[in-house]
């Protein structure tokens, strides 16, 4: 078989890209969720908050480093394998991956460390704010690199210079670039995405304890706060979406024909399920909305939208792959709703920890945050195709000339490897950490933090390695001179 | 002042930055396997670097970032003609990341001996193939027209470039092995001693090998400094810092040591692009495909955002920075919170 070096690329990127983005939106909702907790412990000084906070940020910071060592290899992988596309853009593309290390990466990178390390060196208010910082950091990664994707869907802001293999896109108008047509409402759009994930992923966790009994006040407590960014990320979801649809029916019209299977140009139906089908140009066993896409589009269901059939047959996405991920996005996204929706009457009723079906349902809802996450970004590339960059540079003019497909398989097979071995290795670690749960929240005053204080002074007074809390009975072990101690479950 | 010039030394400055500071994180995982010798001490080896590798790392992001948008054809030209030898750069980061982050989440030892190993033989061949590609943009590359790559990928491991990979291994081990004796106390500080005189052993040796090898093979590395004599500056301080290494190891003054093998990284990166200028990638097919800081950088407007971008960001870096680094000052103790 002829190996094709644009499927082997194009099958690299989407499989190191995927993998990449099971992490990035879990610590972007997951680092809002810590500010509101370390929020409410700085207003209250509930020390279950603080057992809270330290929890997760134990889970966080795996993630972080799970993102950061696949995120290196996306920045890697235009140069290697879209040397054509990195040529072409790198006036604006690039210089959106700058930005994104000066202003996100060192913000983000910097506050990790006292936010992960730094309990005992900073104080409450001190790790606040690193807590802050490092949401901050996420918010603005993903400003910096969905602009630069944006762009790629509704290119802005350039004039392009040279002619065949020498053209290349320079900016005219950098504000026109950073704020083209679908910067923002797509940004929105992410970030509900991100929200959801990080909510459901900590509701998942605290369902599971309150199904089992187990760190209860610490479970209500968490549920609360992530059911109301659950809320607002699944609602926010449905609106950023639709006005995010709206731009794609404006600017890439062959996207929106193929989100509906919507072949004939004509007033234009919304299906609830179907098989779209190129050769006879229908949806094959659908159920639709008759002129639903015509009325979300112009609030009348008449009106005619823009079919394939404006598009020459070569210039189609592959309709199939973005119809059934651009419907089961938006079943996702309506079953988030439906959820999260009813859980806050249960909660209102006061019986919602009583609902041990629901609670169930979100022990696994999780893993529907995180298809969403990915059908959105396939629908919204896929769509994207044949472009690479929307109606300027081809898919298949992009890649790198030097490069071979054996080179590009062999890199496939190396990162399927890793990231095989990457994720058991995260799904053990995780579930050891959930496992073990949170440590118990400290008594007030005369907690941890007393007896520290008291070793510390005892330890000044005496080096040899004396303690009082020792001499009480307390499992105190020398810190200084043992080999092998365990360690604290980090 | 020229743009390309600018840009040029900016990103110098962002090599510097990541020599600097991932080069001693680089350096401590590369001796992670041989100075601890318990598993408390391999703990206090990884922790030393603990809240600190990450953002060392962003250094080497922020340079990708800050060569793709200045010069993306440079960029380009490098990341596609390097496949093979950036896929193995890709894996070593990932297992390094991964090796920190994971090693001590479980006890069994044998989960913690296969880390150790990944930690270090990641980070030893970060190391190397960083080394080879520098070693290469100073050798030459076969690229041909509009920068494509037309040699194999056997042609980048020439003895030269693999030379200078295993300089940068050795400079990085010497970095790190000073920064693990400021960071740790006790019997194991002790036993780091023998090792920052040996890294500096090897260090040097190499050090003359490769300047002997570079000036004789390729001698026009000297050409600037004929028209900006004051660039022989640079080469005295490189000569008087790494003669100060030693001289501080031996009066016990450890940071002064480090501060010596810092200047000498500066000096490095100093008379590497004093070499390469004003040249990005030098082709070996002939000097019309050679890529310069002109033929291959975007245009002055990116360019000028770039600079304003550069200006906004570089203060803010250098701020938390420093607020990091003050925050984890003095001796590695292992907590609730450590690896």
């Amino acid at each position: 078989m002829e190996l094709d070096v644009l499927l082997l690329s194009r099958v690299q990127f989407a499989l190191t890209i995927m993998f990449h983005y099971l992490f990035p939106p879990l610590t972007i909702g997951l680092a809002a969720i810590m500010v509101g907790i370390e929020g409410m412990y700085l207003k209250t000084r509930d020390p279950q908050y603080e057992a809270m906070a330290k929890y997760w940020t134990k889970i966080f910071a795996v993630n972080f480093a799970m993102g950061v060592a696949t995120g290196i290899v996306m920045e890697f992988e235009f140069g290697t394998n879209w040397a054509a596309y990195s040529r072409y853009v790198g006036d604006i593309f690039g210089s959106a991956l700058a930005a994104e290390g000066i202003f996100a990466f060192f913000l983000e990178s910097g506050f990790l460390a006292v936010l992960v390390f730094g309990w005992d060196r900073v104080s409450p208010r001190m790790h606040f704010f690193a807590t802050l910082m490092v949401a901050l950091g996420g918010i603005f990664s993903s400003i910096w690199i969905t602009v630069a994707n944006s762009w790629m869907q509704t290119p802005a802001g350039f004039h392009l210079v040279g002619e065949g293999p020498l053209a290349r896109a320079e900016i005219v108008d950098f504000w026109a670039m950073v704020f083209n047509p679908s910067s923002i409402i797509r940004l929105l759009h992410v970030w509900m995405g991100a929200f959801i994930l990080g909510a459901f992923f900590v509701l998942s966790i605290a369902s599971w304890y309150l199904l089992r009994g187990r760190h209860i006040d610490f479970a209500e407590k968490t549920f609360k706060i992530a059911l109301a960014v659950g809320i607002a990320g699944s609602l926010g979801a449905l609106f950023t979406g639709h006005y995010s649809a709206h731009i794609v029916s404006e600017y890439q019209p062959a996207k929106l024909a193929a989100f509906e299977g919507h072949y004939t140009t004509g007033p234009a139906d919304m299906y609830l399920f179907g098989f779209p089908d190129d050769e006879t140009g229908r949806v094959a066993y659908g159920i639709p909305l008759p002129g639903g896409l015509s009325f979300l589009v112009h609030w009348s269901f008449t009106e005619p939208v823009a079919g394939l059939d404006r598009f020459a047959r070569d210039e189609w996405p592959n309709v199939p792959l973005v119809f059934q991920t651009y419907h089961a996005m938006v079943a996702l996204g309506l079953f988030f709703i439906g959820i999260t929706l009813l859980a806050a009457f249960f909660l209102w009723r006061g019986t919602l920890f009583r609902q041990r079906w629901l609670l169930w349902i979100f022990v696994f809802a999780v893993l529907g945050a995180y298809a969403s996450n990915q059908l959105g970004w396939v629908s919204a590339e896929a769509g994207r195709q044949p472009w690479i960059v929307y109606g300027l540079l081809k898919t298949s003019e992009a890649l790198s000339e030097s490069v071979t497909a054996e080179m590009v398989l062999s890199s496939i097979i190396m990162f399927t490897l890793i990231y095989l071995l990457l994720f058991a290795i995260w799904v053990f670690v995780m579930n050891s950490k959930i496992q073990h749960g949170p440590e118990a929240a400290a008594v007030h005053g005369t907690g941890e933090r007393a007896r520290d204080w008291i070793d510390a002074s005892a330890r000044r007074a005496n080096p040899s390695g004396f303690s009082l809390s020792a001499a009480r009975g307390d499992d105190f072990k020398p810190d200084v001179d043992s080999h092998d101690t365990p360690p604290p479950h980090s | 002042m020229d743009l390309h010039v600018l840009w040029f030394i900016l990103l110098g400055l962002l090599l510097f930055g990541y020599a600097v500071l991932d080069g001693f994180d680089l350096g401590v995982g590369m001796l992670h396997a041989f100075i601890p010798r318990t598993d408390n001490e391999r703990r206090l080896v990884i922790n030393s670097i603990g809240p600190l590798w990450d953002g060392n790392e962003v250094w080497l992001v922020t340079f990708g970032g800050a060569l793709f948008a200045a010069f993306p054809i440079a960029y380009a030209s490098v990341f596609s003609g390097f496949y093979i030898p950036f896929m193995l750069l890709l894996c070593a980061l990932i297992f390094r990341a991964a090796a920190i982050e994971f090693r001590s989440k479980q006890q069994a030892a044998f989960w913690r001996g296969a880390w150790d190993k990944a930690f270090t033989g990641a980070s030893a061949l970060a190391g190397l193939l960083m080394g080879v590609t520098v070693g290469n943009t100073l050798w030459g590359v076969p690229i041909g027209p509009q920068g494509v790559f037309q040699g194999s990928t056997w042609d980048l491991f020439n003895p030269y470039a693999l030379l200078v990979g295993v300089l940068t291994v050795a400079v990085f081990c010497m970095h790190g092995s000073i920064y693990l004796y400021l960071k740790t106390e006790g019997a194991l500080q002790e036993r780091i001693k023998g090792w920052m005189w040996s890294t500096f052993g090897v260090f040097l040796i190499l050090y003359v090998l490769v300047t002997i090898f570079t000036l004789v093979q390729r001698p026009d590395v000297t050409r600037h400094f004929q028209e900006y004599p004051i660039a022989w500056l640079a080469v005295v301080l490189n000569v008087l810092a790494i003669a100060n290494i030693p001289r501080a190891i031996y009066l016990e003054k450890p940071f002064y040591a480090f501060l010596s093998s810092a200047s000498t990284l500066l000096a490095l990166v100093f008379l590497y692009g004093m070499a390469l200028f004003p040249n990005m990638l030098v082709s070996s097919l002939g000097p019309e495909y050679t890529l310069s800081i002109y033929n291959a950088a975007s245009s002055q407007k990116t360019l000028t955002i770039m600079a304003i971008v550069a200006a906004i960001g570089i203060p803010l870096v250098l701020t938390y920075t420093i607020v990091v680094y003050w925050t984890f000052r003095g001796k590695v103790k292992l907590g609730e919170f450590s690896y």
